[in-house]
This record gives structure tokens, C-alpha cells and sequence, in this order.
């Protein structure tokens, strides 16, 4: 647990800045990135989602939870261009994304990562990261020819990933195949990888699935750190540690809706929480502290 | 049996036209299916967009035939975008689906009656080639002369064919290789594995996968020039389905996403067909019985070679399924 004197500026700022939003769902937030209204998508008969309206601070740390089905992978697809929604508008940074084509989407800087991992297993762990790069001249065909128009760029490229690679403790795995690599290393290599497009907004579903736990200590340093170089994360996690150690404020689904928020702290002791988890008020707080 | 005339026309069909022209079309359709994991079951079609446009310069436009080495570059963009506008955004069967009947359609059309006075009909489009033949004597290579000695006996008219295409094939390697090493091909190769990893990172799957549908169809347009210039002709037929799959044969024979695969694939492919075709020729020349009951007669030679040539991809899918220069590692991390 962080406490007090340990949390970084960054947190500090984040957190006054949550500190006056009202602990309700789909409550407005004085700095918003994201923000979506009448979001609803339904699989046959299945309501996936229906969010009335939901708003994402900017320079925070918030974390999306809810039972296994509550729809938070559906909302990340929504968001994100991968999937349709029936109805609802959003924007990111102030600019609709309804109708924006998913690389559209990570272009503008808001990147996810996927709860199935997508590490291409037949390139080497370093193409991987190479992959992520935004903007190089040689994925155009007529530069591709031409080593030394891309060559530069490329060298300075390879840095950054093996920098990236060396933080998220899979140097070593540098040239061997994704395909080698354990779940809990993919984890890791596809989040690294979504950082090499150097997004604004960076959505990870289920970042810590599979991750040793001496790991995620060290990931949630990782996040922490994004959030002090001046990103916004919003991630999917079940592990309730792990959420009420690192994030700065929770949004709670379940079947669909957006049931709760606040800080972690609030949502702990919310028995709305409780009552979506366990499906009954006679449980005990799942989230008390140890 | 003439051993001599069997290893003279083996060696022939290991480096003749046909290898070189399967060579570039395979080229062509490893950029696609090798690289991208597009489907593309109508290369023939795009091998029809080089012949016809070299063929229809005198034919129909009157102008040099030179032109028609753009002209069929066109036509190939042209079918490219309209096979992958529609499929391309689809699942990848779709695009196999329409890529085999857009080759169907064309080799349907350029041989119909109707349009015989822009395509020549069943008969095809004749005597085009002349001024790529007379190169070939201006630099002294005499077409009627006969050059080298045995194994290796070609007439001028095969060797200027050869050496135009040869140069081809080692050009259009290259290139293909300096792409494949760089960041687009990068890209490529990660649309085969995975679509939506690729888009999560920003880049546009269907502008790449349009890229590299036309540009292995542009090559493909490659092949049909030079197997039309060799002929000296254009035929319809020549253009149909069994081509496509052919080739696709021979890259996988080869190895998919080498290079030196979708060349040397279209070599082994040749040489082994031209040596069993050679061979059993030989060996039916009378009837052959087994007691009093006819095993094979002349007439079924080609039957029998088809037969074998399909035993043969069996075999090596069961036994090495990464071709002859494919990756063994890649190939371990399939469906993870
Ligand atoms: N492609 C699909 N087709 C049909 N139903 C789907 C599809 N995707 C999701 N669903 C349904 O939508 C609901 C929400 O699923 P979703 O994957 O978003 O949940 P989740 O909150 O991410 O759960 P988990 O914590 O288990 O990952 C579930 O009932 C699921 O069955
Ligand atoms: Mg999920």
C-alpha cells in the first residue's frame, strides 16, 4: 500500500482533482479525455452495454471493475472502434469517435491493449515493440525500398523498445520469437508495445492476468509512472489490491451498467459493490484491507 | 531408354521459361499469401492483365508494343482495386472466392466472340512480339542458331527469353526483399497473424493489405508479359484456374515467406514434372502390362504426372510443411 508521503506529484494532483467529484455513476469530472453518453450494445438478446454516461479525468489513474460478463472488454471494443454500438456518442479529447476506424482511434492516441493477448508470436519480441511505432517512414512502400531512409529513425526506434523491454523486465527475450514467451511475458510485451505508439490515453484490459505477483508490484509502479509522464490509464482489473494500490478512482460495472464510483476507499465500503459481486448484502466487504 | 534426352530436358525444365514465369508470379503471390496471408486464388488473372496489355497494343491500341508493358501494369491496379475494394475489409475467404472468379470472368471475357476485336477471341492475339525478338538479334543472339552443347543445348530465341527473364526474376526478388526486411513488410507480416493487433498500434489493415494485393498483382502482371513474349502470343487458356494453383504449388513446394522459396519452389517444381513427364514417356512408349492387364499407355502420361505431382504436395505438407526454404521455428508457433 502507498501511503501518504510516498505518492508522487502527479498522484497528488490527481487525486485533489477527483477529490471534489460527486461518488456517483457517470458523475461529471472537472478534466475529462473521454467522455460517453447513451452507450448501449446488445448481443441477441444480452444488454453487453448500457452506460448512461461516463467521464474519464484526464492525468488519472481509474479503474474499470465489475463481475466476469459485466461488460467491461465489450466497453473497451465500443470505445475503441473494434465493435459497433447500437446507440451513444463519445469523444476523446473533445473530438467524436462514434465513427472512428479502430487505428484511427490509437492514432489519435488512444491506445488498448486486449484481455486475449495479440503478441504476434511469429516476430521476434523487438519487431513487436518496432511494430508499435507510429509514424515511420518506412512503412511506406516507396521508402521501404530505400535502408537509408528509414535506417535512422529505425536505430532510434530500437532504442526506445529495448529501453521499454528493459523496464518491463523481458530484455533478455529481446530477439527471441513472441511465440516463446509465457502468458505473463506476453502481458507484459503487448503493453509494452501499445506504449511504443506514445498514446494519451492508454486502456489496458486485464493488464495483470497471468502476472506473477512480485511482477505487479513492479507493473503498478509502470502505470503509476505513466501517469507522472502525463498519460491517462484506464484499465480492467479483478484483482481488488491491485485496483485499490494503484488507481486514483474506480468505476464499477455490472450487467451492463455503470453501478458505482468513486475512490477506492468509497468503493470498498459501497455496498452497491458488494451487492453486484456477491449478489446478496449479506457479504462481507470484499475489499477491506488485510 | 534415352537417358541423355530425359536429363537434357529435366535440366531444361529446372531453369527453362516456365520456371522463370511461375518464378515471378510466385513472387508475386508470396507478397500476398506468404507475407500478408491474403488469399489470392487468381493470380492468372492478373498474369492475363500483362499478356492482354502487350498483346492488345498492336492488336487494338496500333501503337509500339513497349506500351503495353504499362498498359498491362495498369489493368493490374485496376483489378487489384476492384477484387480487394469489396473483400478486403471481409473475412479472407471472401477474397479467395472473388479473386477465383475474377480470373474467371477475365479469361471468360477476353475469349468470348463478343469482344474479339479488342481481345482476339478463342485464337488469342498473335505476332505482337517482334520488336522484343529483334533485340535479341541486335545483340547477337541469333534466333535460328543453336548455342551450348549437351546438357545445356538452347536455341538464340530461348536464350534472349531466358536471359530478359532471368534478369526479371532477380530484380523483382530484390525488390520484394528490400521490402520484406523493412518496416512495411514488418507490417505486412503482422496483418498475417493478427488484423486487430495491428490496428490497436495505428496502422490502416486494409490500405496495407490493398497495397500488397496490387503489388503482388502488378507482379504477376510480370509473369504473363514474359510468358507472353516467349510464346509470342496470348491465349485465353493459358490464364485458367490451374495456373493459379500451380503456382500457388510451387511457392508452397518452395516455402511461403522466403523469397529464395518462390523461386526455387517454380525450379523443383518444373524440373521434377518435365523429368516424370520425360520419364514415363519413355517407359509407355510400348503399352506396359501387368499380365494381361494394361497399366499405363502413352496416352495417360499426363494423367499419371498430375496424379504424382499431387501425391508430391501431400507428402511434403505431411513431412515439411515449411517447403524446402521455409522456416521451421515460424512455422512451431502456429495457432500458438
Ligand atoms: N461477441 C459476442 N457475442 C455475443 N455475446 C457477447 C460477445 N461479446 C461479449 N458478449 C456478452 O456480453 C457480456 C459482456 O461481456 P464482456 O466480455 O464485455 O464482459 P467483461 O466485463 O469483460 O467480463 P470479464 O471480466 O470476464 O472479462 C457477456 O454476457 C458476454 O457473454
Ligand atoms: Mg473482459
Amino acid at each position: 500500500m502507498v501511503t501518504e508521503n510516498s505518492l508522487s506529484e502527479a498522484t497528488v494532483v490527481a487525486r485533489a482533482a477527483l477529490s471534489g467529484v460527486e461518488r456517483a455513476p457517470g458523475a461529471a469530472k472537472p478534466d475529462a479525455i473521454l467522455n460517453a453518453s447513451g452507450v448501449r450494445r446488445e448481443f441477441g438478446g444480452i444488454v453487453a452495454v448500457d452506460v448512461e454516461h461516463v467521464e474519464i479525468q484526464r492525468g488519472s489513474i481509474t479503474a474499470l471493475i465489475g463481475p466476469n460478463g459485466a461488460g467491461k472488454t465489450t466497453l473497451f471494443n465500443l470505445l475503441t472502434g473494434f465493435d459497433k454500438a447500437n446507440t451513444g456518442s463519445w469523444a476523446f479529447n473533445g473530438k467524436s469517435m462514434e465513427h472512428v476506424a479502430p487505428h484511427k482511434t490509437a492514432s489519435l492516441g488512444m491506445v488498448r491493449t486486449f484481455q486475449l493477448t495479440k503478441s504476434l508470436t511469429k516476430l521476434s519480441v523487438i519487431e513487436n515493440m518496432r511494430l508499435g511505432a507510429t509514424d515511420q517512414k518506412g512503412e511506406k512502400w516507396w521508402n521501404g525500398l530505400f535502408g537509408r531512409i528509414w535506417k535512422a529513425q529505425e536505430a532510434s526506434i530500437t532504442e526506445r523498445a529495448e529501453e521499454l523491454l528493459n523496464r518491463f523486465k523481458i530484455g533478455h527475450m529481446r530477439d527471441e520469437y513472441a511465440g516463446a514467451l509465457s502468458g505473463g511475458q506476453r502481458k507484459l510485451l503487448e503493453m509494452a508495445r501499445a506504449l511504443m505508439t506514445n498514446p494519451t490515453l492508454v486502456m489496458l484490459d486485464e493488464p495483470m492476468a497471468g502476472v506473477n505477483p512480485a511482477l505487479k508490484q513492479n507493473l503498478n509502479e509502470h502505470i503509476r509512472g505513466l501517469r507522472d509522464q502525463g498519460m491517462t490509464v484506464l484499465f480492467v482489473e479483478h484483482d481488488m489490491d491491485m485496483v485499490h494500490d494503484v488507481s486514483d478512482w474506480v468505476i464499477v460495472m455490472a450487467e451492463g451498467r455503470i453501478i458505482a464510483e468513486g475512490t477506492p476507499d468509497d468503493i470498498s465500503k459501497n455496498p452497491a459493490v458488494i451487492d453486484a459481486y456477491l449478489g446478496t448484502r449479506q457479504g462481507q466487504s470484499l475489499l477491506e484491507d488485510e | 531408354m534415352d537417358w541423355s534426352l530425359i536429363i537434357e530436358n529435366s535440366i531444361k525444365g529446372f531453369i527453362g521459361i516456365n520456371a522463370v514465369y511461375f518464378a515471378i508470379a510466385a513472387i508475386g503471390l508470396n507478397v500476398q499469401f506468404g507475407f500478408t496471408g491474403l488469399l489470392n486464388f487468381g493470380q492468372a488473372g492478373f498474369m492475363a492483365c500483362g499478356a492482354y496489355g502487350l498483346g492488345m497494343t498492336a492488336h487494338y491500341f496500333g501503337i509500339s508494343m513497349w506500351w503495353g508493358i504499362p498498359i498491362g501494369i495498369a489493368f493490374s491496379v485496376v483489378l487489384g482495386f476492384l477484387m480487394g475494394i469489396p473483400t478486403l475489409r471481409l473475412r479472407a475467404d471472401y477474397l479467395a472466392i472473388v479473386t477465383i472468379a475474377s480470373a474467371e470472368i477475365i479469361r471468360l471475357v477476353v475469349r468470348s466472340v463478343k469482344f474479339k476485336t479488342y481481345f482476339g477471341g478463342s485464337d488469342g492475339i498473335n505476332g505482337f512480339s517482334d520488336s522484343f525478338r529483334n533485340i535479341g538479334d541486335d545483340i547477337g543472339i541469333v534466333q535460328a542458331n543453336q548455342y551450348g552443347f549437351w546438357p545445356l543445348r538452347f536455341t538464340g530465341r530461348e536464350i534472349w527469353t531466358l536471359v530478359v527473364g532471368w534478369v526479371v526474376v532477380a530484380v523483382v526478388a530484390y525488390f520484394v526483399y528490400l521490402l520484406m526486411k523493412s518496416p512495411w513488410g514488418r507490417v505486412l507480416k503482422a496483418i498475417r497473424e493478427d488484423e486487430d493487433a495491428v490496428r490497436s498500434l495505428g496502422k490502416s489493415v486494409f490500405s496495407y493489405k490493398m497495397q500488397s494485393l496490387i503489388l503482388g498483382g502488378a507482379i504477376g502482371t510480370m509473369s504473363g508479359m514474359i510468358f507472353a513474349l516467349d510464346r509470342g502470343s496470348v491465349q485465353p487458356d493459358n490464364y485458367s484456374r490451374d495456373v493459379t494453383f500451380y503456382i500457388l504449388t510451387a511457392l508452397v513446394l518452395g516455402g511461403v515467406a522466403k523469397v529464395s522459396g518462390s523461386i526455387v519452389g517454380p525450379m523443383i517444381f518444373w524440373g521434377i514434372f518435365t523429368f516424370m513427364d520425360n520419364f514415363l514417356r519413355q517407359v509407355a512408349k510400348d503399352p506396359v502390362h501387368l499380365g494381361n492387364f494394361t497399366i499405363m499407355k502413352s496416352t495417360q502420361v499426363g494423367q499419371l504426372n498430375y496424379m504424382l505431382i499431387g501425391l508430391t504436395l501431400i507428402l511434403l505438407m505431411v513431412y515439411r510443411p515449411q517447403g524446402v526454404f521455409g522456416n521451421r521455428k515460424e512455422m512451431a508457433f502456429d495457432g500458438h
